[in-house]
């Protein structure tokens, strides 16, 4: 089985992120392998486990996206590339997803392509489905459990509403639900090997495109309005007094 | 000097971390209250190869260095001093003593299990009647023919009514022309016939974690547990305290930071007379003397962290870091309760259970009056460390992870 697993680094989620000068800042906060591939990455070992094979972690990014691919290897990956080159500047999700097509078909073979559901930072949690759509293979969003019999796979997927069972054949895209269950701690061999490890860089040369043309831009980015909180103690001789006065108050302002 | 930590270091800062707050966070106020260890916690630490963090891979341990081993027991301390005693006493007291002092076979016999997680291991050396003053202790073996038989009682051991191995020192021979000539150390069987152990309850701080008895009565220990010569008890009692108040300086470390922390978190939020009191003098007094006090407890287990994997002697600077990071982390704590005022009082918030625990610190693995002795014995030139016959193994990155 040839499993490959996207993932992203991103500012950390208790970060403060703000607009400065029409960009997105974070200060001073650590940058994390985005939570949601750490689920991405738990799948895709899960699946060498039972079926064989290798696990490959890839990451577009500056060089400090290997932090996140040095993370998938301490959690046992076995081996990963960074997709880096200047030209490579202000992709929208489509075109993050030409580009992840063009690397899964330099990869070569490739059975399944794992994904977290989102990214953090940007939150759009479209490119899962857009990369599969330009490869043309299934995309098996939301998946909280994988099984694979022969070349058939079997998804439960997870969302507000309820579940759903769906089968498709391989080679697809999965993206993945924290209900799939916990992602593995690095172990500490695999941070022995991941501090270690000489990550490839793979340039648009490498890949034989072209720098994809994003179709949205951001032209501004904006902070939310501040709100002015006001914080008022209700005060009574009971708690039942204290509770209608509560409910009084909610009631009034329209809150229920 | 570089004073950055490696990728690989904080790979596993980070590790120990995410265990620590996801797995033991949300569940320790509970278990501290209630005076009952987590269950399964060391059983996890053993699984994910925290017990055996810092041991060559061909005894049975994850192949980390030294400085691996202060930067767990920092992030372990700082969610709750119970899972930092473990790593004190199973890590530091036993299984870095048996690394230091044991024979090949002894290694292969104990210390593997020991860093697997397998078997846990404890340190036995106080008793009723004597803590620091190791000379006077009671507890004896005489040997008779390919045993020794033990007699008496230790007390204040963590871990005695859970570990499977203790590391032991008794009395050999009382006839010795110094006190320290009369001790011989063992690794003991805590499941051999004639031993038995009990918890002790009522303990102000660390009420999650296991601490209790062992007593011996005609126990009979095969020669071959035996660790090191007779007579050598003494020097390897305090190797174990070399190892073991690392540990403690390091993990107290953690406690300040923890206190630093939630004053921080507090201070933001809670206002008074109309402003946060961050904005106090009084206040970032308190936060600034546990600010500078971490990074001075944290440089410090640093630099014992970094003479242990050079393989340099650190009995003075591991004296410094015990003493200074215990007594900051009460202090940090003490000015955490204040803080938070009110609610700092209450077991609410975690503040309290810090100041609890970090109380016995100062006491145990020798008190902050012996670190104050053996300091001023350095400094006269009364006191200078002599070869041992078995020192602690230098790190080496190629061959422990071989």
């Amino acid at each position: 089985m040839k499993i490959i697993v996207f993932v992203k680094q991103v500012p950390d989620s208790a970060a403060k992120v703000t607009a400065e000068n029409g960009q997105a800042a974070w200060g001073e906060a650590p940058m994390v392998i985005n939570p949601w591939d750490e689920y991405a990455v738990e799948a895709a070992l899960q699946q060498k486990e039972a079926h064989g094979g290798t696990v490959t972690a890839i990451s577009i990014g500056s060089e400090n996206a290997k932090e996140a691919l040095k993370h998938a290897l301490a959690m046992g990956a076995d081996d990963a590339i960074l997709v880096s080159d200047p030209a490579l500047k202000n992709l929208d999700t489509q075109a993050i997803a030409r580009l992840l097509a063009a690397i899964v078909q330099k990869v070569g073979g490739v059975d399944m392509a794992f994904f977290g559901r989102q990214a953090i930072d940007g939150d759009s949690g479209l490119t899962p489905t857009q990369t599969a759509r330009i490869l043309g293979w299934p995309a098996l969003t939301l998946a909280a459990s994988i099984k694979v019999e022969g070349s058939t796979v079997t998804v439960e997927r997870s969302f507000e509403e309820g579940r759903q069972i769906v089968s498709a054949n391989l080679p697809a895209v999965f993206s993945l639900v924290k209900d799939f269950g916990e992602p593995r701690y690095p172990s500490f061999m695999g941070i022995r090997k991941a501090s270690r490890a000489e990550i490839p860089t793979w340039t648009l040369a490498d890949l034989g495109i072209a720098a994809p043309t994003p179709v949205v831009s951001w032209p501004t980015l904006i902070n939310p309005p501040s709100r002015e909180v006001k914080c008022e103690f209700i005060t009574g001789a009971s708690a039942q007094e204290i509770a209608e006065k509560l409910a009084d108050k909610l009631i009034a302002e329209k809150v229920l | 000097m570089d004073f950055s930590l490696s990728q690989e270091h904080q790979m596993v800062q980070k590790m120990v971390r995410d265990f620590a707050q996801k797995e033991i966070a949300p569940v320790i106020k509970e278990h501290d209250r209630k005076q009952e260890p987590i269950p399964w916690a060391i059983k996890r630490m053993g699984e994910l190869g925290i017990l055996g963090i810092c041991f060559p891979v061909r005894y049975g341990g994850q192949g980390m260095d030294y400085i691996s081993l202060g930067l767990a027991c920092e992030e372990l301390e700082a969610v709750d001093t119970t899972l930092r005693v473990v790593m004190s006493v199973h890590t530091g007291l036993c299984g870095m003593t048996l690394l230091q002092w044991g024979t090949e076979e002894q290694k292969q016999k104990f210390l593997v299990p020991i860093a697997r997680g397998e078997k846990i291991g404890a340190g036995a050396f106080t008793e009723p009647g004597m803590g620091s003053d190791v000379a006077a202790m009671q507890t004896t073996a005489r040997r008779e023919g390919d045993v020794y038989i033990l007699n008496g009682e230790k007390m204040w051991i963590s871990l005695a009514s859970k570990a499977d191995y203790a590391l032991v020192t008794v009395k050999t021979d009382p006839q010795a022309a110094r006190p320290s000539q009369a001790l011989t150390s063992f690794i003991v069987d805590l499941h051999s016939p004639g031993v038995k152990t009990g918890d002790l309850h009522g303990k102000l701080g660390v009420r999650a974690g296991s601490t209790g008895w062992i007593s011996f009565t005609d126990v009979r220990v095969p020669v071959e547990n035996r660790i090191g010569e007779e007579g050598e008890g003494f020097k390897i009692t305090m190797s174990a305290f070399d190892n073991g108040r690392y540990t403690v300086g390091a993990g107290a470390t953690g406690l300040i930071r923890a206190s630093l922390e939630a004053s921080i978190r507090y201070a933001q939020e809670r206002k008074t007379f109309g402003k946060p009191i961050a904005e106090y003098q009084l206040i970032q007094q308190k936060i600034a003397r546990m600010a500078q006090n971490y990074e001075i407890a944290r440089l410090l287990y640093l630099q014992v962290g970094w003479m242990k994997n050079q393989g340099l002697r650190s009995t003075l600077q591991t004296s410094y870091s015990k003493k200074f990071a215990t007594e900051a982390s009460f202090e940090a704590a003490h000015d955490a309760i204040q803080i938070h005022g009110a609610y700092g009082f209450s077991d609410e918030y975690d503040v309290e259970r810090y100041l609890r625990n970090a109380r016995g610190a100062i006491i145990y693995e020798g008190s902050s009056e012996i670190q104050t002795i053996i300091q001023a014995g350095y400094a006269l030139g009364q006191r200078s460390d002599r070869p041992l016959r078995c020192e602690l193994p230098a790190y080496d990155p190629d061959t422990w992870q071989e």
